[in-house]
């Protein structure tokens, strides 16, 4: 016989260990953020930031360039990984572009002013 | 009926002296303190009653839209009566016109009249009242008044209706004088209109009680109570001064009051100009004045958006929406405690992510 409120459950257990996971706690590795940055005159840039590893960062820059008629490149930084980098303001339309090709809105964070 | 005319007595023999002064004056009523100005145009048309009374105040055109229809109606009914009463009635109405001017103008007569208008919705009360008035003006025989009251009701039942809505509106008037004269204008203006003549019908009834009129009377007696609950509830939206943002130079933003936002967010700025300068990928210094020079060229509203945002992660509480948090750091990591609802949690680090390589390599350190 089993009483079913003395058995142990653990309700988080297929949650996994949240700090076990990621090296820092709170670290914005589930977030793709999306930045914008000032340059001289009008001219802005749009960085694209923790892409999850499934995405092949190099094709989903050319369908970027060639969506917004717009020149980037993939920049290697020793933190952040792979950024994929725009000329232009193109936060929104990234946005756009990735919820609609499957990526959960929640988890993409647009920056800047 | 006789027991509410003792209570009227008082205010009648107020009248008695001003309606002398009526029959002395029959076009100017100077007598009358309060408005003097009305009266005078009316005595310059003579027959002030259709024309010249409307204008002078909302209060005298209901009276009149009612004592035209009176007329009318008196003079529909009236043909088959005799002329004579025809003349004692118009007489009374002339008079029960400058009554009513009096009436919502005197300051002293309507707290008097104010209680039996709630007592009685009858209407053939207020047209009783009004024949007292005219008896007392004309100081004549009861037997004129008991003929006039007799015709009046035989005569005009149809009359009656319109009379309805001419003494009802007097009724609302008597209670926003009353409302005025009272001490908290507010509740007792608006109860007088639906509620408390509603309360005195329906209270006394057998019938269930609707849900609409149990929580009009709730409220009309819990705005009466504490009044102060009227004003406050809508006022507690969380409002902070919009920032002030000025342009030095062709590349540097000024933002001026950024220690007073702070002080209002109960934040330190440091920690709000570190989210602004990672928000904005940019950087920025505090001069001596206390403003925040920014680099780049940046708008109002741009700086708002930002600080909208940094409102809604690190200052309002997520749990209960109020704005009274407090933020502490421990053991480096940052955690806002709510003032209001006791909850604690911790807040997202402030991370400036990728800053891509912007103007001359030369000029950066690291590059």
């Amino acid at each position: 016989m089993s009483v079913q409120n003395l058995t142990t459950f653990d309700p988080f257990a297929d949650e996994g260990d949240p700090l076990g996971d990621s090296q820092d706690v709170g670290s914005q590795a589930d977030y793709i953020h999306i930045r914008i940055q000032q340059r001289n005159g009008r001219k802005t840039l749009t960085t694209l930031q923790g892409l999850p590893k499934q995405y092949d960062s190099k094709k989903i820059l050319k369908a970027f360039k060639k969506e917004f008629a717009c020149n980037g490149t993939l920049v290697d930084d020793e933190k952040m990984g792979q950024v994929i980098q725009l000329q232009g303001d193109q936060r929104a339309k990234i946005s756009n572009f990735l919820t609609e090709n499957g990526i959960e809105k929640s988890t993409i964070k647009v920056h800047g002013f | 009926m006789a027991s509410e005319e003792p209570l009227f007595d008082p205010t009648l023999k107020k009248r008695k002296k001003k309606q002398v002064a009526f029959t002395e004056d029959p076009l100017g009523a100077d007598a009358d303190p309060t408005a003097p100005a009305p009266d005078t145009i009316d005595s310059t048309t003579l027959n002030g009653d259709a024309v010249d009374l409307g204008p002078t105040t909302a209060h005298e055109a209901m009276k009149e839209g009612a004592d035209k229809k009176k007329e009318d109606d008196e003079f529909k009914a009236m043909f088959g009566d005799m002329k004579k009463k025809k003349k004692k009635k118009e007489i009374p109405l002339d008079f029960g016109n400058d009554s009513g001017t009096s009436t919502p103008t005197t300051t002293t007569a309507p707290p008097a009249e104010a209680p039996p208008a709630i007592i009685a919705s009858d209407d053939l009360d207020f047209s009783d009242i009004k024949k007292k008035k005219k008896s007392s003006k004309k100081k004549a025989a009861f037997d004129l008044d008991a003929f006039e009251k007799e015709l009046n009701e035989h005569k005009a039942k149809a009359a009656e209706d319109e009379e309805e809505e001419g003494v009802e509106p007097s009724t609302h008037l008597d209670h926003l004088d009353e409302a005025e004269l009272g001490e908290d204008p507010f509740a007792q203006g608006e109860a007088p209109v639906g509620v408390e003549a509603g309360t005195e019908a329906w209270l006394k009834s057998d019938r269930d009680y609707t849900y609409q009129e149990l929580l009009t009377r709730f409220y009309a007696s819990l705005h009466a109570a504490n009044p102060s609950l009227l004003s406050s509830s809508s006022q507690k939206r969380y409002t902070i001064a919009p920032p002030s943002i000025h342009r030095e130079g062709n590349k540097k933003t000024i933002f001026a009051n950024v220690t007073d936002i702070c002080k209002k967010m109960h934040r330190q700025p440091e920690h709000v100009i570190q989210f602004l300068f990672s928000e904005m990928g940019t950087t920025g210094s505090v001069d001596g004045a206390g403003r925040l020079v920014i680099k780049g060229r940046f708008q109002q509203k741009q700086v708002e958006n930002v600080l909208r945002r940094y409102i809604v992660e690190y200052v309002t509480c997520k749990t209960c929406k109020s704005p009274d948090t407090l933020l502490t750091k421990e053991n480096r990591i940052f955690f806002m405690a709510c003032e209001s609802c006791g909850s604690r949690r911790s807040v997202n680090p402030i991370k400036s992510g990728f800053q891509a390589q912007v103007g001359k390599r030369s000029k950066n350190k690291t590059g």
